[in-house]
C-alpha cells in the first residue's frame, strides 16, 4: 500500500491541479492577511471558506482522480497486489496531497505573518485539523461514489449532490425540525443531528473555539456539558475520526466486489 | 483679609489636634484589647494595634477615633458575630486584619459595619472568612479604600456581599479587590457616590449589584468572571467609564445587565467575552460611546422598551451576534461604529462604508425563539438566509441600521 | 496450470460468461477466439482477479485464486489497450512496476529491442498508440512468469515489431511457459497457436488444435472455419 501511495503522490504532486489548489489556498491566506491586517477576523473568515469549500474540493478532486487514474488501477490491478492496498494507497494518496496543499498553502503565508509567535496559533491549527478532517472525510466519499458509478457524468452528478445535501440542505432541513419541534427538549437532538453530518462537526468544533460565549448561553444541561467540558472536543473528534473510518471501510469492501 | 483667616485656621486645627493621644494595644501593653482602648480614648484619639492576635467581636467604635494597624493585626472575630461596628463620625480604620465574622440567616454579621455616620474612613483592611465584609447603612461623606475582602462562598443563600451600601450616600469607594463573594458590590439606595479602579471577581452572583442609586460615577474597575456578572437597575444619571466587563458566562450571565435605567453614559468600556456583553431591558436616553464590545456572544441585546439610546463609535470585534432585538421596533441610533462583520466597502476612501450596515441578524431572531438553534451558527445555510434577510428585512427592524460603519477599527 | 469450472459472469442483465469449462495445460500457447462481446475479455480477467465471478471456481497453478493477489507473481499480463498514467515518464513507470513486481534485468534487452531508448524521458501521454503498444510489451516480458496471457498483442504494432514479438512468444514457449493469447488477426494466430478455445455465447463452443477446428468445420482454410462456425450458428 505504500508504495502505492508513493507512487499516487507523487503522480499528484506533479499535477497541475495540485498546484491550483495550492496556488487557490495561499493567495487565499495572503489576501486575508495582507490586505486586511486583522489576524483575528483572517482566522474567523477562513473558517467559515474552509468548512464549505474543502469538502467541495475534496469531493470533486476525488471524484476527477478516480476517474483519470482508472489506467493506472487498471494496470496495478494485474499485478500482484491487494486490491484493498491499490485503493488505499490512492485514496491516501489524494487525501495527503490535498491536505499538503492546504497546509502549505496558509501555513505559509501564515508563518510569514510571523503567526507561530501569536496566540492565535491555537486557533489555526484547530483550522487545519479540521481541514486535514474534511479533506480525507469528502476525498472518502468521492471514492465511494466514484466506485459504484461507472459513468463519469453521473459520478460528478453525485459528488455535487452530496457536497450540497452536506453543506446546505441538511443545514436547511436540521434548522427547519428544530423550530417545527420547538416545543420538545431538543438539546440532544440538535447534538446528535450535528454529529451526523461532518460539514457540521467540524463547524461545532470551530464554534467550541470562536463562540463559546454564545453557547453557554444555552440552558440545556446536555449543552452545558457538551460545550462547557472537554467533552464535546473528545466526541467531536471521536466522531470525526469515525466518519473518515466509516467510508474507508465501504471503499474496501466495494473495491474487492467490483468488476474491471 | 485672606492671611488672618488662614492664620486662624491653622491655629484652630493645631489646638484641636493637640490634644489628642496616642493609645497603644499589644500583647504586652497596658491596654491589650482593642475594646478597652475604645473605653480609654477619648474623642480624636489614635489607636494603635501592633502585630498579633486579638480574639475580639462586637467592637463598637462610638467616638471618633483613628485606629491604625501596624504590620496587620488579626482581630479575630471567632465566628461569634459582627467584629466592628461604627456608630460615630470621624472614625477611621486602617491596616487590620479582620477574620471569622460569625454566619447567621437572621442578622447580617459584618466584618465592619457603619451605621448612620459621617466623614468616616475604612483603608488597607484585609478581610476573610466573612458573611458580610463592609456595611454601610445610612452614612455619607465617607472613604472604602484599598480594602481586600476574599470570601469563600459556595451558596447564594448563606454568603453575604464584599461591600454593602444601603441608604448612603457621598461616598467614595476605590482600589478595593473584592472576590468570591455573593455580590462583591451592592448599592442600594446609594447616591452620589463614586467606585473607582476596584476589582470584583469570582463572585457568585453579581460583580456589582445597583439597584435605587443615582448619580454615580463609575471609573476603572474590573468586573470578570461573575456568576451574572454585573447588574445596574431603578437608577438615573449614572456614569460608567472605562470599565472592564470580562468572562460572565452562563445562562443568565451579562457583562452589564441595564434594567430600567435612564440618561446615563456609558463610555470607554471594554466588554469581552461575556455570554451578553450588555443587555438592555426598560432603558432609554443612554449613550454608548467609545466602548469595545469584542468575542461576546451577544455584544448588545435589546429586550423590551428601549428608546432614544445612541451607539456611537464603538467597536464591535467577532462578537457571535452584535446587535439582538426581540421586537420590530426600533427607536434606537446606531451611527459610525466599527463591525468587524461588515463587507462592504469604501470606493470613495473617506473611512465610511458606502453600504449601510445592519447589525441585527435573521439569525439572532431565530435563536430567540428557538435557543438550540445555536447550533447551526455560521453554517452556510445560515449565511443564505441571513443575506436574504439582509436584502430585504422581514422579521427583524428594517430601520435598524449603522448609516456610517467605520472601516477602520476606531481609535480614542 | 489454469482450470476453470462452472464459471458465470454477467454484468447487469447482460450474460457474458455462462458455464465456462476449461484447463489448460503447462506449456504451449494457447488462443483464445471468439466475436465481438463473445466474452474472451472477461474471461482473462477473471483469471487475472479483475472480474469478480458470480459463480464458479478457478485455480491457477492448482490454487483457487478467490481473494488472493500473490499468485499474480506467477502471471505477465498485457492489458488490450495500453493506457498508462499521461503524467509518468516512460522511465518512470518501468521503474515502478518493477518496484511492485520485484527485481528483474530483462527490461534493457527489451527497451533496447524495441528500440524505446528515445522515448524513456517521455511522458506517456505524449506516446503513440504503437509505442505505448510496445512500452506495454516491454513491461509484460521484462520478468519470468510461467503464465503470460496476452490481450491483443498486436494492435498498433509496425512489422518489424510484430517479427520481434513472435519471436518473444516463441522464445517464451521455448523455456515451457504457458502463453495465453486473444486476437483478432487470424493469421497471427494460425501462425503462433498450438490449441485454440473458441467461445461463442458465454460457453466453449469448440477447444482444440487448429487442425481438428478444420475438419469439424470441413474448411481447409482457418479463416474459413471460424466464418463457418459464425455462420451456421447465427442461421
Amino acid at each position: 500500500m505504500l508504495k502505492i501511495l508513493k507512487y499516487s503522490f507523487f503522480d499528484l504532486m506533479r499535477s497541475r491541479w495540485s498546484y491550483v489548489y495550492f496556488a487557490f489556498y495561499l493567495l487565499l491566506g495572503i489576501v486575508l492577511l495582507f490586505l486586511n491586517n486583522d489576524l483575528s477576523k483572517a482566522v474567523i473568515t477562513l473558517m467559515n471558506i474552509i468548512i464549505v469549500l474543502v469538502p467541495l474540493i475534496g469531493t470533486i478532486f476525488g471524484v476527477m482522480y478516480y476517474y483519470n487514474s482508472k489506467e493506472f488501477t487498471e494496470l496495478l490491478l494485474a499485478q500482484p497486489l491487494k486490491r484493498s492496498s491499490i485503493f488505499l494507497g490512492q485514496y491516501l494518496g489524494v487525501s495527503i496531497s490535498l491536505s499538503m496543499s492546504l497546509v502549505l498553502g496558509l501555513g505559509i503565508p501564515f508563518a510569514l505573518y510571523g503567526l507561530f509567535n501569536s496566540s492565535a496559533i491555537w486557533d489555526f491549527s484547530l483550522l487545519i485539523i479540521t481541514g486535514g478532517f474534511l479533506t480525507f472525510i469528502f476525498t472518502a466519499l468521492a471514492f465511494n461514489i466514484a466506485l459504484s458509478n461507472e459513468n463519469k457524468i453521473k459520478g460528478f452528478g453525485y459528488a455535487i449532490l452530496v457536497w450540497l445535501l452536506l453543506a446546505i440542505i441538511y443545514d436547511g432541513v436540521f434548522l427547519m425540525s428544530l423550530i417545527l419541534f420547538e416545543d420538545y427538549p431538543l438539546d440532544k437532538l440538535s447534538l446528535v443531528g450535528t454529529m451526523l453530518n461532518p460539514i457540521d462537526l467540524s463547524r461545532t468544533l470551530i464554534l467550541l473555539k470562536l463562540d463559546i460565549s454564545a453557547l453557554l448561553g444555552y440552558t440545556g444541561a446536555v449543552f452545558k456539558q457538551f460545550f462547557g467540558t472537554s467533552f464535546g472536543l473528545i466526541v467531536s473528534f471521536s466522531m470525526l475520526i469515525i466518519w473518515v473510518s466509516l467510508p474507508v471501510m465501504r471503499i474496501v469492501y466495494k473495491s474487492k466486489r467490483k468488476d474491471f | 483679609m485672606n492671611k488672618v483667616v488662614t492664620v486662624f485656621l491653622i491655629l484652630f486645627f493645631v489646638s484641636f489636634f493637640s490634644s489628642a493621644q496616642t493609645i497603644t494595644v499589644c500583647k504586652d501593653c497596658n491596654i491589650t484589647t482593642l475594646k478597652e482602648a475604645i473605653k480609654n480614648a477619648t474623642d480624636f484619639d489614635t489607636i494603635i494595634v501592633k502585630q498579633g492576635t486579638y480574639k475580639e467581636h462586637n467592637i463598637t467604635i462610638d467616638k471618633p477615633l483613628t485606629i491604625l494597624g501596624k504590620n496587620y493585626p488579626v482581630i479575630d472575630g471567632e465566628e461569634q458575630g459582627e467584629i466592628i461596628t461604627i456608630v460615630s463620625d470621624h472614625v477611621t480604620v486602617d491596616g487590620l486584619f479582620l477574620k471569622n465574622v460569625g454566619n447567621s440567616y437572621t442578622e447580617d454579621f459584618a466584618a465592619i459595619r457603619v451605621i448612620k455616620s459621617k466623614f468616616f474612613e475604612i483603608r488597607n483592611l484585609v478581610i476573610e472568612k466573612l458573611f458580610f465584609g463592609i456595611y454601610i447603612e445610612k452614612s455619607k461623606f465617607g472613604k472604602i479604600i484599598n480594602n481586600k475582602i476574599i470570601g469563600e462562598a459556595v451558596e447564594e443563600y448563606n454568603s453575604g456581599n464584599g461591600i454593602h451600601l444601603w441608604y448612603s450616600h457621598d461616598l467614595d469607594i476605590e482600589n478595593n479587590h473584592v472576590q468570591n463573594m455573593r455580590d462583591g458590590i451592592y448599592f442600594e439606595f446609594a447616591d452620589n457616590s463614586t467606585i473607582k479602579n476596584n476589582v470584583s471577581t469570582n463572585n457568585l452572583r453579581y460583580g456589582l449589584h445597583f439597584m435605587f442609586s443615582n448619580n454615580d460615577v463609575y471609573e476603572g474597575n474590573t468586573f470578570e468572571n461573575n456568576g451574572a456578572g454585573v447588574a445596574v437597575m431603578f437608577s438615573k444619571q449614572i456614569k460608567m467609564i472605562n470599565n472592564v466587563f470580562k468572562k460572565n458566562w452562563g445562562t443568565a450571565s451579562y457583562g452589564l445587565l441595564l434594567k430600567e435605567i435612564n440618561d446615563a453614559e456609558i463610555k470607554g468600556n471594554t466588554f469581552e467575552k461575556n455570554t451578553i456583553g450588555i443587555n438592555i431591558e426598560g432603558s432609554n436616553r443612554i449613550t454608548y460611546v467609545n466602548n469595545n464590545f469584542s468575542n461576546n456572544g451577544w455584544a448588545v441585546k435589546v429586550r423590551g422598551a428601549c428608546y432614544s439610546n445612541s451607539f456611537i463609535s464603538n467597536n464591535f470585534l467577532y462578537n457571535s451576534f452584535d446587535v439582538s432585538y426581540n421586537s420590530k421596533i426600533n427607536d434606537n441610533l446606531f451611527d459610525n461604529n466599527y463591525w468587524s462583520n461588515y463587507t462592504g466597502y469604501d470606493l470613495d476612501k473617506n473611512g465610511i462604508g458606502d453600504v449601510p450596515y445592519r447589525p441585527v441578524k435573521l439569525f439572532s431572531y431565530i435563536v430567540n425563539r428557538t435557543p438550540e438553534t445555536i447550533i447551526l451558527l455560521r453554517s452556510l445555510f445560515i449565511d443564505i438566509i441571513d443575506f436574504s434577510e439582509k436584502v430585504s428585512p422581514v422579521f427583524t427592524p428594517d430601520k435598524l441600521l449603522d448609516n456610517n460603519p467605520s472601516i477602520k477599527k476606531i481609535a480614542w | 496450470m489454469v482450470t476453470i469450472e462452472n464459471l458465470h459472469k454477467k454484468f447487469g442483465k447482460n450474460i457474458v460468461l455462462n458455464g465456462v469449462d476449461l484447463s489448460i495445460k503447462e506449456g504451449g500457447i494457447f488462443a483464445v477466439l471468439g466475436p465481438n462481446g463473445s466474452g474472451k475479455t472477461t474471461l482473462i480477467k477473471s483469471v487475472l482477479g479483475m472480474v469478480i465471478p458470480d459463480k464458479g471456481t478457478i485455480s491457477v497453478l492448482q490454487k483457487n485464486i478467490k481473494n488472493s493477489s500473490a499468485y499474480r507473481h506467477k502471471i505477465d499480463y498485457l492489458p488490450q489497450i495500453a493506457n498508462f498514467p499521461g503524467n509518468l515518464k516512460v522511465k518512470e513507470l518501468i521503474t515502478m512496476i518493477k518496484d511492485l513486481r520485484g527485481k528483474t534485468t530483462n527490461d534493457d534487452a527489451l527497451i533496447s529491442l524495441f528500440k524505446l531508448d528515445k522515448f524513456l524521458d517521455k511522458k506517456l501521454g505524449n506516446l503513440s498508440g504503437g509505442t505505448k503498444q510496445k512500452v506495454n510489451l516491454v513491461l509484460t516480458f521484462m520478468f519470468d512468469s510461467p503464465l503470460i496471457i496476452l490481450d491483443e498483442p498486436t494492435s498498433g504494432l509496425d512489422p518489424i515489431s510484430l517479427i520481434h514479438l513472435k519471436d518473444l512468444i516463441q522464445a517464451e514457449k521455448a523455456k515451457g511457459k504457458t502463453i495465453l493469447i486473444t486476437s483478432h488477426i487470424m493469421s497471427f494466430v494460425e501462425e503462433i497457436s498450438d490449441e485454440i478455445v473458441f467461445l461463442l455465447e458465454g460457453k466453449i463452443y469448440f477447444k482444440g488444435t487448429i487442425e481438428q477446428l478444420k475438419t469439424m468445420t470441413n474448411q481447409s482454410d482457418f479463416e474459413r472455419a471460424i466464418a463457418t462456425i459464425l455462420t451456421d450458428n447465427h442461421a
